[in-house]
């Protein structure tokens, strides 16, 4: 289930200084729900996007595949059932954003950008190559559907402000999506943005936490531990939900209630498995940043069906 | 008595015009809207005013976002806080996608004064220009910083433009026109060039005055656009000239100088002799006393361009 930390002692008795009227409405009205049929198209297009993701960093000898596979089936949800954006007109003005923060993990946001018809799938096949539309991180002047270039980890929840601030300026519904990696978040400019998202009440942004527990060199918890991560965001002045990220009714319902939420940003914290899908990679932090040989792609592919 | 007003001073006045002017104008600041005079702009558009608080770095990604949606940002704060402190930031939100955010610095340079070191950029045009897809801008005065700030929001890339805390002279004549990227001969000479940017145009032109009464007449370009270099009106005056002094308030490497000097060694190679911070911090001081110790002085370029007319005459003999 989706757990509204809204509704923690934290916020109840004021210590984070947001106003109590401005907390989320939660009573599951108005939520749309995901069907037995959309929960199976979701999953078989996760799993071939899953499948899109290891072979492009195979064939490139070079990628992250790890953060790929935990932070896709939140960009099927937003892709998929969320956001209102045009393959044929992708600098539409009044499209919802998503920057993708964490960027090393762009595999998928290229694997999922392909199947909605942003580029050719053909595209894929030049992940990382010389003179190739798709860079080894994202780059906006060159991939269709990239709405912010990304890499240097931190910074892409002050441009997403910054995107929120605009369609606040122009009065349009738009809204802006940022995902965020948890190692990521040790970057101190995320914490400065984070203080901006809420002075500003930013209730059209909302962000997500693709909460893997594992970075480079290690278990997030033992490198630099986050905790207590959702009271950190709280006190931060945000609405957070916290919830299994690849589970598609609780990504979507947390995302409506996101949307509900008046006066302050909302961030989902998504509890999910670095390489999930892939037995032999999950929770592995060897899978950070090391391409898969032959052998063991067949291995995953077999897996992934 | 000749005018002054300070070019931060006239980037506000200017701000609040293009406001007017342009709706999609906003501006962003981190704490310092009084000394930057954002603040001018701040009180008649207040909804178009971000106020970061002390958060460089989320302050021009937040610029970004608004560029990446179609708004024209000024990002403005001191020199030393909108280059070092926030350069992966300018390389990755703003460079490298070529977004159109305007980085607006006030207080460059040694004469930042009594605050010191920590607080004098003097290598900001150094970052600033070795960064693909940037324009480095630094305005002779009041007058030309007015005529800069109009230019550059019409022009859709980044830009970082340099301006200072005192006040300055005025020494743009009226209605010379500004344009990126062309410098402007201010005063013709056979002998050797002057080239300035900054403060450091008024201070060349009094040299030039001096030298004109030892008898070498040295012409003055205000190559006021760093980035990209005028070559062609460098390169004309060094092939008239035939000897070059570079004058700025910044490290002698990789600014005005390096620039000039990299430009000349490839196609017309003359001497170059730098007038600038010779690759040390700054300190305490008035600003006055400061320009005097780091030669940043009429007398000083006067030494220098003495030197290199006599190193022409040194290279001819050879």
């Amino acid at each position: 289930m989706v757990k509204d930390s809204a509704a923690s002692d934290l916020l109840k008795n004021g210590s984070t200084g947001a106003r109590p009227e401005e907390r989320t409405e939660t009573g599951g009205k108005n939520l749309t729900l995901l069907s037995k049929t959309d929960l199976e198209v979701l999953s078989s297009k996760a799993v071939s996007l899953r499948r899109d993701i290891l072979t492009m960093i195979h064939n490139a000898a070079s990628g992250h595949p790890g953060g790929s596979l935990s932070v896709i089936d939140i960009l099927v949800i937003l892709y998929y059932k969320v956001m209102r954006v045009d393959p044929l007109n992708p600098t539409d003005r009044e499209r919802d954003r998503l920057v993708f923060s964490k960027g090393h993990a762009c595999p998928a946001l290229y694997a999922v950008l392909a199947d909605r018809g942003f580029f050719p799938s053909a595209y894929l096949e030049q992940f990382r190559r010389l003179d190739s539309p798709l860079q080894g991180h994202p780059d906006m002047r060159k991939t269709p559907g990239v709405d912010f270039s990304t890499g240097s980890l931190g910074q892409g929840l002050s441009a997403a402000n910054g995107m929120a601030l605009a369609a606040r300026l122009d009065g349009s519904p738009r809204r802006v999506y940022v995902v965020l990696g948890d190692g990521e978040i040790q970057e101190g400019q995320v914490w400065e943005a984070a203080l901006t998202t809420a002075h500003y009440r930013l209730d059209n942004l909302t962000a997500f936490l693709d909460y893997n527990g594992l970075q480079i060199d290690g278990w997030v918890r033992d490198v630099k531990s986050l905790e207590p991560v959702a009271a950190k965001w709280k006190a931060f002045g945000w609405h957070v939900l916290e919830c299994d990220g690849h589970d598609y009714a609780l990504l979507l319902e947390a995302v409506q209630r996101a949307r509900a939420n008046r006066g302050a940003p909302t961030i989902i914290i998504a509890k999910t498995v670095k390489g999930k899908g892939v037995p032999f990679m999950e929770n592995r932090e060897e899978w950070h940043g090391t391409a898969p040989g032959k052998e063991d792609l067949a291995r995953a592919l077999s897996a992934l069906q | 008595m000749q005018e002054t007003t300070a070019t931060r001073e006239a980037y506000g006045q200017a701000l609040v015009e293009l406001g007017r002017r342009y709706s999609e104008v906003v501006v962003l600041d981190a704490d310092l809207s009084k000394s930057t005079r954002t603040a001018l702009f701040a009180g008649e558009f207040p909804l178009r005013f971000f106020n970061l608080g002390i958060s460089e770095a989320d302050m021009m990604g937040t610029a970004a976002g608004l560029a990446a949606s179609g708004y024209i940002p000024f990002a403005s704060t001191f020199g030393v806080f909108a280059t070092g402190r926030v350069y992966d930031q300018i390389r990755n939100s703003i460079a490298y996608p070529r977004l159109n955010v305007k980085i607006v610095a006030t207080h460059t340079g040694i004469t930042v004064g009594e605050d010191g070191a920590s607080h004098q950029a003097l290598e900001d045009i150094a970052l600033m220009r070795v960064l693909p897809n940037m324009t480095v801008v630094a305005p002779a005065d009041g007058y030309q910083t007015a005529q800069a700030v109009k230019a550059i929001a019409a022009y859709n890339g980044p830009v970082y433009l340099r301006l200072g805390r005192p006040k300055v002279p005025r020494v743009i004549p009226p209605e010379l026109p500004f344009t990126l990227g062309k410098a402007q001969l201010l005063r013709p000479g056979r002998d050797l060039t002057l080239v300035a940017a900054g403060i450091m145009v008024g201070i060349a032109l009094e040299a030039a005055a001096l030298l004109q009464a030892e008898g070498l007449e040295a012409a003055v370009l205000n190559m006021h656009t760093i980035k990209p270099l005028d070559g062609d009106l460098l390169l004309q005056q060094a092939m008239r000239t035939g000897a070059v002094v570079t004058a700025e308030e910044h490290s002698i490497i990789g600014g005005l100088g390096g620039a000039v000097a990299e430009l000349l060694g490839e196609s017309y190679p003359v001497p170059v002799l730098r007038a600038g911070i010779r690759d040390i911090f700054g300190q305490s001081g008035t600003p006055e006393a400061l320009m005097q110790k780091y030669g940043l002085t009429a007398q000083a370029l006067v030494q220098l361009a003495r030197a290199a007319v006599q190193m022409k005459s040194q290279n001819s003999k050879v």
